[in-house]
């Protein structure tokens, strides 16, 4: 690992102060469990980390009548076991005790999780983030069994957080803060597929910080559905997150949303057409599985993916269908 | 122990102490020298390093202070600094458990932690633990070990989870003790171990 200063603010104000104008001159740190080994991989190599492990305001969950305020610092484990996330958002708390391991899960912070870079072993390997040769991808022929299968080209990493998923099904609200200010970016709008080496596949420019989650309030009905090779330490191969409105026993709308299939989390409009207007059957959830994979693409070692892909949407939907909401 | 530790080598002459008390003449001279220049250098108020700096870290109870530089994690500080080799360092990438050390109450692996944010925060390692406690004695009837290598990380990484599981079933176990490698696939006998410490640490505590 090379070298860097240590910066350890306890207010935001004195964080943002340390981050610089553009990337490559500092990074973040608060659980550490991805900035470390990106570190020793000198796949980042910041003149300054500045930890922001310190400043109280961003730790805590808080229930308020606009929702559930999830602060940035807040680890997967406190995620995991919160009584209010788990009653309003069971789709948010399932994902994140799915996360191995126990170890992970108390060092980890949400706000991590989100920020955390492409798990892609052509960028792991040091060939970048759209793993170009010669103008070209070497993704599509190349060792491409856990890439994307939705919005490939010219990135065909998936997005490797399990949270954003079903943050983008449950409408969350992301917040972001700079020395000009604070803003707030939807779910749907912070994982963003990079277009060219320079881009970052996130909302967040490099003198912000990420601060907080808002899910919104409103009964649903959620789920989350993973599917993996090995139980633990390991990363999914396919998610997908299903939030449901209901009226009676039928569907008044939907959202499901796909993890590990694409450079963002895939939100199907195709599936949660399917499903709208229907009651909840092995029929009907096929059915919407069966349309959220309509338009896949795989690779040359992907296939498989769409079917996981469709199956996980298919369960999730009748999980989330079993609550009482 | 700390980092300004005897630059005489040790009266027993470890295979490890040989080789510490080779460098270490010329590392505490090296470290010395870095150290006041980080000192001198006028920085702003929060910000430390990238040269080495004086930490204090809180080992078993113990406050022991130590010089490294920001980029140091917290398992080649006990080890290369402080000789508390029990934490080990295998993938190095916070995969496969074996430098499992309880951080703040939670396991955590250790080489993915800076030592400087390890301050201010209790860290347990296994040469905290008693030689004959409950979950090395049950580590020790049920053959929980073939190599060793990973045997301390699963002995920590079991002393966090039993604290926040006293009574697990045999799945709690596999999932909780997930985080943990071992190459030599001796899991039937952890499993077992774990089980056993639990009933013991509850038999003990309910008197």
């Amino acid at each position: 690992m090379q070298s860097f200063a240590y910066g350890n603010p306890a207010t935001i104000q004195e964080a943002l102060a340390l981050l610089a104008a553009k990337w490559g001159e500092a990074d973040v740190l608060a659980g550490g469990t991805d900035l470390i080994s990106l570190m020793k991989e000198h796949l980042h190599t910041p003149k300054r980390v500045v930890n922001i492990k310190n400043i109280k305001e961003l730790e805590g969950i808080q229930k308020t009548d606009a929702g559930i305020r999830i602060g940035a610092l807040v680890t997967l484990d406190e995620l995991a076991k919160n009584a209010d996330v788990k009653a309003a958002a069971k789709s948010l708390s399932d994902a994140a005790a799915a996360i191995p391991s126990a170890q992970i899960r108390h060092m980890a912070t949400v706000g991590g999780n989100l920020c955390q870079r492409p798990r892609c072993w052509y960028y792991r390997q040091g060939f970048g983030l759209l793993a170009m040769k010669d103008g070209k991808s070497m993704v599509p022929d190349g060792a491409n069994q856990y890439h994307a299968i939705f919005g490939g080209g010219p990135a065909y990493f998936v997005s490797p957080s399990s949270l954003g998923a079903a943050l983008v099904a449950l409408g969350a609200k992301i917040k972001l803060v700079s020395a000009k200010g604070p803003r707030e970016v939807p779910a749907a709008s912070f994982f963003v597929a990079p277009q060219d080496e320079t881009s970052r596949e996130i909302a967040l420019h490099p003198d912000e910080i990420l601060t907080e989650i808002v899910i919104p309030a409103g009964a649903v009905r959620s789920a989350t559905y993973e599917v993996r090779q090995r139980e633990v330490l390991d990363w999914p191969l396919v998610t997908a997150s299903v939030v449901l409105h209901m009226r009676g026993n039928v569907v008044a709308s939907a959202k499901v949303v796909m993890g590990y299939v694409a450079p963002q989390p895939w939100d199907s409009a195709e599936a949660a057409k399917a499903i709208a207007g229907k009651a909840i059957t092995a029929e009907t959830a096929e059915a919407a599985g069966k349309a959220a994979v309509a338009s896949a693409q795989p690779l040359s070692q992907n296939a498989y993916k769409v079917t996981l892909a469709r199956v996980a949407v298919k369960r999730a939907l009748l999980e989330a269908a079993k609550q009482k909401v | 122990m700390s980092s300004t530790k005897d630059p005489k080598p040790k009266n027993a002459v470890s295979r490890r102490g040989f080789l510490g008390g080779m460098g270490i003449g010329t590392g505490a001279v090296g470290a010395g020298l870095l150290e006041r220049e980080a000192m001198a250098a006028p920085a702003a108020a929060s910000v430390v390093g990238p040269g080495p700096v004086p930490i204090t870290l809180n080992i078993n109870g113990k406050p022991v202070n130590l010089t490294v530089e920001p980029s140091v994690t917290l398992v080649d500080a006990l080890r290369n600094h402080l000789d508390y080799t029990g934490a080990k360092r295998v993938c190095d990438r916070g995969t496969c458990g074996a430098c499992t050390v309880i951080l703040a109450g939670k396991s955590v692996y250790s080489c993915s932690v800076l030592a400087i944010d390890a301050q201010g925060r209790n860290i347990e390692t296994i040469e905290g633990l008693p030689v004959n406690n409950p979950i090395s004695t049950a580590f020790v009837n049920h053959d929980a070990q073939q190599c060793g290598y990973c045997t301390p990380g699963f002995v920590m990484a079991t002393k966090g989870f039993l604290s926040e599981h006293p009574s697990p079933t045999m799945d709690d176990v596999k999932n909780g003790l997930g985080g943990n490698l071992c190459r030599c696939g001796t899991y039937m006998g952890v499993r077992q171990a774990v089980l056993e410490a639990a009933k013991n640490m509850k038999g003990a505590k309910n008197g």
